[in-house]
């Protein structure tokens, strides 16, 4: 060795050093440039998402609508003239629908063709001139204009053109009829909002879903918050070192990392099957995610409770404080904030999760909208999960319409936990 | 909603008793507090605690145990005929009989037997609704009356609330355990049965998967076939792809962002990555079913491969985006753990960044991100949503990404979602397909955690 090193002159040391620098430093650029590329990759696949969904789902927020002149005939409403509520509940208006749209299209005879024409407009339709009369009984015997929800179908041709309708050519053209006289429009589409469930795209919305997730979020933020709280509390202030705390510290940790549809057996096991809690209801699904989310709340409030320096618990208990008071007067108020922090980002989770509610029967066809924690009810992310499997093109868009609505819940949420932790996270 | 009704009932009489604790004992004094042994404010909590603690229990305790205790009664005091049904059978007897008292719509034609016994559950459930409010009732005032006459301006208040609070605070920790345990016994209980009528080892070693036959040729058992091979296999090349795809570009983003980016790109770059972690995953899986799949069949195509719709490359890919952020997140810390001495070190030698990074910053985090990668790893296999949505149904044994494999949790949901009797193998299946699940990730946890902690403790 001593040899060879004598033998390497300094000045080729430096030579070889000079001609492998090149190398080198491409090598280093390549690498760098390698790192660059990851990370634009993961922000490309974002944005694609973003964008895809973003796309789809926008035009789901208008609904198309078709003005008819419609006959408030009283022979088909109220033959009687009574007036009675339940006799204006079950009057054919399907069929004031029918004969307005046979006057505006008088050329169509066919039994065929009339079934189409009467196609363009949706099957809710009749329901919307119902609420009319029954607001106002006023209206039999009048005639006026009046906005209709369109079929899905229109709704679709309408909004994106023809490749992606499934109208016929003859319907095409009253469509282009109907245009051409400005009694088409777009407007905001309330019903996906105020509408539950439905077979029927044009009338589906995602206020039972909502509903059912709201129900769902609070159960398990009244239950994982003081739960996941008192647990930290313990495991942080009071407890002893010894196997118990051990256990319950490995079994945390673990619970963290237990795919989620594990919890789903368990709550369709324990809380269905062995305690006999009805199924679909949003109260099992509180439960199951709490047991889910309680690790994420308890480390966080662990960490929060960590971060309270020991100087103030001293102080504390020097001023002749019990243990007690000194963990709620003092650590706990200081430690809020990050343990709610813990706690919006846990509830975020819970309000995206799927799979363990679908184990517990969530995932059921409802178009009512849930009233309380025991109706069946369907949360958010089920609702898109039902809508995606369905073929008509119109679900999809509505299906990315609420992805749009849960991720703009989500962002909200994280918002507010990063908000919370700039405003009142201290440094000491 | 009489139990919230209650509970709030509850809630409302433990705040009157709290203030009423509170006066009680500053009257006993008259108004002089130095006199308590502790401040007033904890006489008033005992007097809550005793007032409103004990009558829920007993209401939680009740409601748990009444409906059992009913049902029994009831199908003891149904006609003989009705009694000597199987069980299952028996069963379905009885949820008409609850149909029929709430007014649903029954499955059969009700007949008088039934709407009898439907007569006696009701009354039976008015029985125990009024007991259950006069036991609690005594419970409540009972609980405060005590408490109050305990009260001595010399009473140990505060330290008795403590204890309490102390043992509250012991019961909410435990949970932790209850549902570990929870998870293991209700899993193993029915994986146990499943096992009584599929042999362990066709369930273990077999090569076929096909659940639906047993229902549809009405034999128990007989000829479906409980072979999870090929669902583990499906599970493990979709999460191998999803490896591929993560591993690559969450490790380099982190490496990106650790060593070369300026702080300014890490303060945007990092929390945009992590967005992909806070999206649910059944927007991923619509975005895998929608977009992706259909793209990479028709790419496929026009290179005039077979690509199917259902293909396992579409829900790993997907997979691996989402894992991303969880691999990057993690090697990021165990970047970051390295000492910056070893890195002067390397620098000082006239080392470029990238060979710092190669051959001593990657060395040195190894064992931690083995240990992410194997969380990695465990989330994948665990992953649900993606693989309902965009992966097969059908049990292939295949390793060609562009053919439609199904996964266990795929098959955990298709046994389970639906209308479903509970002793059928079918269902039994699921929970055996679940015990596999969460020992395969528990076994994955367990090492990386291992792997993780151990490599910590050399730079700490």
């Amino acid at each position: 060795m001593s040899k060879l090193k004598a033998a390497v002159k300094r000045r080729d040391i430096r030579e070889a050093v000079e001609k492998s620098l090149e190398a080198r430093k491409r090598r280093n650029r390549r690498f760098r440039l390698m790192g660059l590329g990851a990370v634009i990759t993961g922000m490309l696949l974002l944005a694609v998402m973003f964008a895809s969904i973003g796309s789809n789902g926008y035009s789901a927020f208008l609904r198309t609508e078709i003005l008819l002149d419609i006959d408030f005939d009283p022979a088909v409403i109220d033959p009687d003239g009574s007036r009675g509520a339940d006799v204006l509940m079950q009057a054919d208006y399907t069929g004031l629908v029918k004969s307005s749209l046979r006057n505006y299209f008088p050329d169509v005879k066919k039994r065929k063709q009339k079934r189409a024409l009467y196609r363009l407009v949706s099957s809710g339709a009749g329901d919307q001139l119902r609420d009319m009369v029954m607001e106002d009984p006023s209206l039999i015997g009048s005639s006026r204009e009046v906005w209709l929800i369109a079929d899905d179908d229109l709704d679709q041709y309408y909004k994106h053109g023809k490749g992606q309708s499934r109208l016929k050519e003859q319907q095409i053209y009253w469509v282009a009829m109907l245009e051409a006289d400005g009694r088409l429009r777009k407007v905001f589409n309330t019903t996906f909002f105020i509408a539950g469930d439905s077979r029927e795209p044009e009338l589906a919305g995602i206020r039972g879903a909502l509903m059912g997730s709201f129900f769902v979020i609070l159960i398990t933020l009244g239950l994982s918050l003081p739960l996941g709280v008192a647990a930290a509390i313990y495991l942080e202030e009071f407890a002893p070192r010894n196997h118990w705390t051990d256990l319950i510290e490995v079994n945390i940790n673990n619970l963290a990392a237990v795919p989620s549809i594990v919890f789903g057996l368990l709550g369709l096991a324990v809380f269905i099957n062995f305690m006999g809690l009805p199924r679909s209801a949003p109260l099992v699904g509180g439960l199951v995610l709490t047991l889910m989310t309680l690790p994420t709340i308890i480390i966080a409030s662990r960490a929060a409770l960590k971060s309270v320096p020991p100087s103030i618990r001293e102080a504390a208990l020097g001023m002749g404080a019990s243990r007690m008071q000194t963990v709620f007067q003092h650590v706990l108020p200081l430690a809020m904030p990050g343990m709610l922090t813990g706690t919006i980002i846990g509830m975020a989770q819970a309000l995206g999760e799927t799979a363990p509610l679908l184990m517990i029967g969530m995932v059921a066809f409802i178009a009512d909208i849930p009233t309380g924690p025991l109706d069946s009810a369907t949360v958010l992310p089920v609702q898109i999960y039902l809508w995606a499997d369905s073929p008509e093109r119109a679900f999809m868009e509505r299906t990315s319409a609420a992805i749009l609505v849960l991720l703009a819940f989500l962002v909200t949420m994280n918002l507010l936990a990063i908000w919370l932790r700039r405003r009142f996270e201290r440094r000491w | 909603m009489s139990l919230s009704a209650s509970i709030l009932v509850l809630l409302l009489l433990s705040i009157a008793a709290y203030w009423y604790g509170r006066r009680y004992s500053l009257r006993l004094v008259s108004g002089d507090r130095r006199r308590l042994h502790s401040m007033p404010r904890y006489y008033g909590y005992y007097v809550a605690l005793s007032t409103a603690l004990p009558g829920l229990l007993m209401l939680m305790v009740w409601l748990f145990l009444d409906q059992g205790v009913i049902i029994h009664l009831v199908s003891a005091a149904l006609p003989e005929p009705v009694r000597q049904l199987p069980p299952d059978e028996l069963g379905l007897y009885l949820n008409d009989v609850i149909n029929l008292t709430l007014g649903n719509i029954t499955s059969t034609a009700d007949d008088a037997a039934m709407r009898a016994a439907a007569d006696h559950y009701r009354h039976l459930l008015f029985i125990s609704h009024v007991a259950l409010f006069l036991v609690v009732a005594g419970m409540v005032i009972g609980g405060g009356l005590i408490a109050l006459r305990r009260i001595r301006p010399d009473f140990r208040s505060r330290p008795r609330v403590e204890r309490l609070v102390k043992w509250l605070l012991i019961i909410a920790s435990s949970i932790a355990i209850l549902t570990t345990v929870g998870i293991l016994l209700s899993v193993l209980f029915e994986a146990i049965r499943f096992f009584r009528i599929i042999p362990i080892t066709d369930f273990l070693f077999g090569l076929q998967w096909s659940p639906q036959m047993a229902i549809r040729e009405d034999q128990v058992g007989a000829s479906g076939a409980f072979g999870m091979v090929p669902l583990f296999a499906g599970t493990l090349l979709i999460a191998l792809v999803a490896m591929l795809v993560a591993v690559p570009v969450g490790l380099l983003s982190a490496i990106y962002l650790a060593e070369f980016a300026g702080s300014r790109m890490r303060a945007w770059a990092k929390p945009l990555l992590e967005i992909l972690a806070g999206i649910p995953t059944v927007v991923y899986g619509f975005f895998a079913a929608l977009v992706v799949a259909p793209a990479l069949r028709g790419a496929g195509e026009s290179i005039g491969l077979q690509v199917s719709s259902e293909s396992a490359l579409a829900a790993g890919l997907v997979m691996g985006i989402m894992i991303i952020p969880f691999v990057s997140s993690l090697s990021d810390d165990v970047i970051n753990a390295v000492p910056q001495a070893m890195r002067d070190g390397s620098y000082a030698l006239g080392a470029t960044r990238a060979e710092t990074i190669s051959r001593v910053i990657i060395p040195a985090a190894l064992p931690g991100i083995v240990g992410g990668v194997l969380l990695a790893v465990s989330r994948a296999i665990g992953e649900t949503m993606i693989v309902v949505m965009a992966a097969g149904l059908t049990a292939r044994l295949t390793a060609n990404p562009l053919d439609s494999v199904t996964t266990i949790t795929v098959q955990i949901v298709t046994l389970l979602v639906g209308d479903q009797e509970f002793d059928s193998p079918k269902t039994l299946a699921a929970f055996a397909l679940g015990l596999v699940l969460f020992l395969a990730t528990l076994v994955l946890n367990v090492l990386a955690l291992h792997v993780v902690r151990k490599y910590r403790e050399e730079y700490e």
